[in-house]
């Protein structure tokens, strides 16, 4: 048997699973502050009167490092920045002990200028004085060279517990945002190392043996040794887990919106083919852009329970949210509220409910339930935008190539998968203003957790050839071999192929669930004085995100048990 | 975080999978090294700074500049026809105000051909910036634009399409075309009877460094400009005159670049050449885009940048100071010279030679203007080419008086089929062109 478990904002859902189905399911409530116990207590509930023995698969997908950084729970670590020329690097200057250092690697990984491990002896002296333990270290281009990172830590590795390097973490060109991962998984790690390990011990007392897995923001999974070396990589991965458990329910070869609809926020996501769509260079919300693989989500403010207010003549909806719903004791009127004078919702207080509408009503000049009505499909359009928003900012994505540019595929969704709370009572309406078919994924209360405990291993390796220099390397990999003036295409593809198939069962993959595809390739004549002197290759292959082979049955049995619910639901009118 | 102080919007189209042959300097991976470096230093990610998709131009807004023969299918590619797209993306955006400034970094490039088209010159088949201006000019209601040609060699298609079109300042900045493709440019090629002075062309000694760049623009170029006060200012920005472009001569820097462009504050600019990938192309463009933007750029300095190597000799800055003078006075004397140019009502007439060296075609010209001092002058050309078209192209200029009208008309009707293969009439009043 499998768990899924997801800790969430205000709820934790874990889920036991095999192969026939969902065996039980629980809730538990999230105490941000002891995530540990949280964790526990979900895990305690779920597993009451179950061997222990029986289960294979653990997934876990929490909110600890998102709360570390907002808590601002992390210790200071050492960044040092090697540059060169560009951009002044104090302009990415992230806490207190931040050291630019000489140094610099060009975009071909030529060294253009030296270390000089004087200047790197000297800020590890600071850094030790200081009491800093984990230091990162990030130079410019050192993906195409991570000669200047190695060389750094081999000076600074005697005296710090762990250090991290830039290089490690993405074949992705982006120095700022290579800076701030590194930093993210330096000033993550104890804590990271801390809870799991603590989880870890705590799980073998109960005598559960399965290997535990962390789910990470690109809906995949990694082990929990591996998660030490990229603690960061498990940021965000609640959404993750909730699109994760809605792909089952996506056709395959078409594209598909998911729209998770909480009480704030709603989640939008895409899928093409049956695989969530992932982020160019890395997850970036706000401020934090960083180089972590991960799903292509945007959170926007609408949902069930949003503030809704008339300004001047005009229905405003969100982006807020002021408490819970009229009906269940909140002091705001909210389209919950609408939905429960409209009868689409049979719960908590009609009346309280009905006294949020006639509020909105007196100042619309209409009656409550028409401005039940309104806000209802305001509420619906609203999220209907927001997605299609989703679809269009993607479709104008600058593409670079010719072939890229005429063969421009366009993403046209042919379904709506809703999830969240509100999800059953949205859909026909949705579905109604969309035109587009629309379904609320069954058992969508713990959509999350089984996404969670089946989503498969994933990982990226980037590989770069240049025959002119003739070297081969894949920095993430700390890999470098030599390679003949006659390489080709296929030695690049195959040499990937065999360091990702590596990569992958390191990580704890099932060498059943590896779908492994090349999701770049570039190919270029490397011409000096007119003549061409080499060929530059660069490939990047990934474990395509999806969910474990063998699990099939778990949806259908789903859709079975949650059919009655789901045609209450959508057989009521609007 | 950082922050672009100008809105700056980027278009960037690498063409990576178009070339002219494999080993031609115009080829796949010329802006690869450019995007590493912009990818690397996070460019993308600066506050201010958009990333665009281009667009795809279509027939109409290529014929409002150019007579392509035998048509515009025959001449240009998809990669063209992006490119062009790239400039107009950034062009529209500016207009929208969705941002200050924008930059198309596309290839190939344009500003080698001229306004009628056989086939490729300089690595050039259409023109982008004059499509991107007729498009400004079409959509927008743009009357007043200086372009500004940095690229090393003289943008001699630009050059012809506004040769005379007083509306349009196209002052280009290159290497002496006594020692460079395309040969052309000099000071007293000041523009067509109707525009004489609204063409500058500033040929610049081999040797010129980041001085005697910065000497021209704040002593000639910018003056100018103020003068003439463009509603819209373009930079044709080839980045050729970096001292370690294997094609020319010059000495100029990352730095120079990055002043120039910090000075010169173009609405638009668009790249042209530039064929020192590796060693140029990536510092000089992110140069430029941080200097569109209104940000530091003091730490884009080439790896082997050493101003010791790049000192200008006394001689070369005595004759750029000289060039300078001969070019303000031409300006000052601008009206003058449309005076003395021809009586009102003449037509003039000039014959030359064309040579397409990318596609080897040679192409002979009668070309036949209206002195008008009311607007630019319809205009004729009779173009014969070593391709065996024949053809006769008219031109009504977009601001035409009653008369050039009438005589453009009469231009077209009276050509005799049984000489040209085609004739062509492009009515930018009208926003139409006619083939027979």
């Amino acid at each position: 048997m499998l768990i899924g478990l997801d800790v969430g904002g205000t709820h934790t859902d874990a889920v036991l699973l095999d192969k026939t189905g969902l065996k039980r399911n629980v809730k538990v409530p999230t105490d941000s502050l002891d995530l540990f116990n949280t964790v526990l207590s979900g895990l305690n509930l779920l597993l009451e009167g179950i061997d222990p023995l029986t289960i294979t698969r653990i997934v876990l997908s929490t909110t600890l490092t998102t709360n570390a950084v907002i808590q601002r729970q992390t210790k200071p670590v050492g960044i040092i920045v090697s540059s060169g020329p560009g951009i002044d690097p104090m302009h990415f200057r992230r806490g207190k002990y931040y050291f630019p250092v000489s140094g610099s690697i060009d975009h071909r990984g030529r060294e253009r200028s030296p270390v000089d491990p004087r200047e790197i002896v000297a800020i590890s002296k600071i850094l030790k004085e200081k009491g800093v333990k984990h230091v990162g270290v990030i130079g410019k281009f050192s993906p195409r060279n991570p000669f200047h990172e190695l060389m750094i830590k081999d000076i600074l590795a005697r005296d710090f517990d762990k250090v991290f390097l830039g290089h490690h973490v993405s074949g992705n060109l982006n120095f700022p945002r290579r800076i701030a991962t590194v930093l993210l998984n330096t000033s993550v790690y104890c804590i990271h190392r801390a809870f799991f390990n603590a989880v870890k011990r705590s799980l073998e007392q109960k005598g559960l043996r399965a290997p535990i897995q962390i789910l990470k923001a690109d809906g995949g999974t990694m082990s929990l040794e591996a998660s030490m070396d990229f603690p960061g990589q498990t940021i965000l991965s609640g959404p993750a887990a909730s699109v994760m458990g809605t792909l089952a329910h996506a056709p395959a070869l078409q594209d598909v919106l998911v729209l998770d609809i909480g009480g704030t926020t709603t989640d939008i996501a895409i899928m093409v083919d049956q695989a969530p769509l992932l982020e160019p260079v890395g997850i970036g919300r706000g401020p934090y852009k960083s180089l972590i693989r991960s799903l292509k989500t945007h959170s926007r403010g609408i949902g069930g329970d949003s503030h809704v207010r008339v300004d001047g003549n005009t229905l405003k909806i969100g982006p807020h949210r002021s408490g819970p719903a009229m009906a269940f004791g909140g002091s705001f009127p909210t389209p919950t509220d609408a939905m429960v004078v409209l009868g689409i919702m049979a719960a908590g207080s009609w009346e309280k409910a009905l006294e949020g509408m006639t509020a909105i009503a007196e100042q619309l000049g209409t009656t409550p339930v028409k401005a039940a009505e309104t806000i209802f499909k305001t509420c619906c359009a609203m999220i209907i935008k927001e997605g299609m928003k989703m679809v269009a900012h993607i479709n104008s994505k600058p593409v670079y190539t010719v072939h890229e540019f005429l063969e421009g595929y366009q993403i046209k969704p042919v379904k709506i998968l809703l999830l969240g709370g509100p999800a059953p009572f949205l859909a026909p309406e949705i579905q109604r203003q969309s035109g587009i078919e629309t379904v609320a994924v069954p058992a969508s209360n713990v959509a999350n957790a089984i996404g969670a405990a089946l989503a498969r291993t994933t990982c990226e390796v980037s590989l770069y050839a240049d025959t002119e220099q003739g070297i081969a390397t894949a920095p993430e990999e700390d890999y470098s071999e030599p390679i003949p003036r006659g390489y080709t295409e296929d030695d690049l593809i195959e040499t990937a192929y065999t360091l990702i198939h590596g990569k992958a069962i390191r990580s704890g993959s099932d060498p059943e669930d590896l779908e492994i595809e090349v999701i770049e390739f570039q190919k270029f004549n490397i011409v000096r004085k007119f003549s061409t002197q080499g060929r530059l290759f660069r490939a990047k292959l990934q474990v395509k995100p999806g969910l474990i082979k063998g699990y099939d049955d778990v949806y259908t049995s789903l859709n079975e048990t949650f059919k009655d619910s789901f045609c209450e639901t959508t057989g009521v009118k609007c | 975080m950082l922050k672009a102080n100008r809105r700056t919007g980027l278009v960037f189209f690498p063409a990576y999978d178009w070339a002219i042959d494999p080993t031609h300097p115009e080829r796949e991976e010329r802006l690869l090294y450019t995007q590493d470096q912009v990818m690397e230093e996070g460019v993308f990610d600066i506050n201010g700074i958009r990333e665009y998709k281009p667009d795809m131009i279509t027939c109409k807004e290529i014929q409002r500049v150019h007579f392509c023969v035998p048509d515009e299918a025959a001449i240009t590619t998809e990669s063209h026809l992006i490119s062009a797209g790239g400039a107009k993306v950034i062009a529209r955006a500016v207009m929208e105000k969705e941002i200050d400034c924008g930059f198309a970094l596309i290839r190939p490039p344009g500003h080698h051909a001229m306004r009628v088209a056989h086939g490729g010159r300089g690595f050039c088949h259409i023109n982008m910036e004059s499509i991107m201006v007729e498009y400004l000019r079409q959509e927008y209601g743009v009357k007043k634009v200086a372009i500004v040609d940095t690229d090393c060699h003289h943008g001699d298609g630009t050059n012809d399409i506004y040769w005379h079109d007083p509306d349009t300042l196209f002052i280009s900045l290159h290497q002496d075309g006594r020692t460079l493709y395309p040969g052309t440019g000099f000071t007293h090629d000041l523009g067509g009877p109707n525009a004489k002075g609204s063409c500058l062309n500033i040929p610049l000694p081999p040797g010129t460094a980041t001085e005697g760049y910065l000497y021209m623009i704040n002593n000639t170029v910018l003056p100018i400009l103020n003068e003439f006060k463009p509603d819209m200012i373009i930079n044709s920005a080839g980045q050729d005159n970096h001292y370690t472009d294997p094609l020319t001569n010059m000495k100029f820097s990352a730095q120079g670049y990055a002043e120039l462009t910090r000075l010169l504050k173009p609405d638009i600019a668009v790249l042209e050449g530039g064929y020192a990938i590796e060693d140029a192309l990536p510092y000089v463009n992110l140069g430029i885009i941080l200097a569109l933007a209104d940000m530091d750029f003091s730490g884009v300095v080439e790896p082997d940048y050493n101003p010791e190597n790049l000192r200008q000799e006394p001689h070369v800055t005595r004759t750029i100071k000289q060039t300078s003078d001969v070019i303000n006075r031409y300006w000052k004397q601008r009206g003058e010279l449309r005076e003395k140019a021809g009586p009102h009502g003449e037509i003039q007439q000039r014959n030359r030679e064309i040579f397409y060296d990318t596609d080897g075609i040679l192409e002979r010209q009668k070309e036949k203007i209206r002195i008008c001092r009311d607007c630019a002058g319809a205009l004729e050309i009779d173009s014969q080419a070593s391709t065996g078209n024949h053809v006769l192209c008219v031109h009504i200029p977009l601001n035409a008086c009653k008369s050039c009208r009438e005589t453009g008309y009469d231009m077209f009707e009276r050509a005799n089929m049984r000489r040209f293969s085609r004739a062509y009439l492009q009515d930018r009043p009208r926003d139409t062109y006619t083939i027979k």
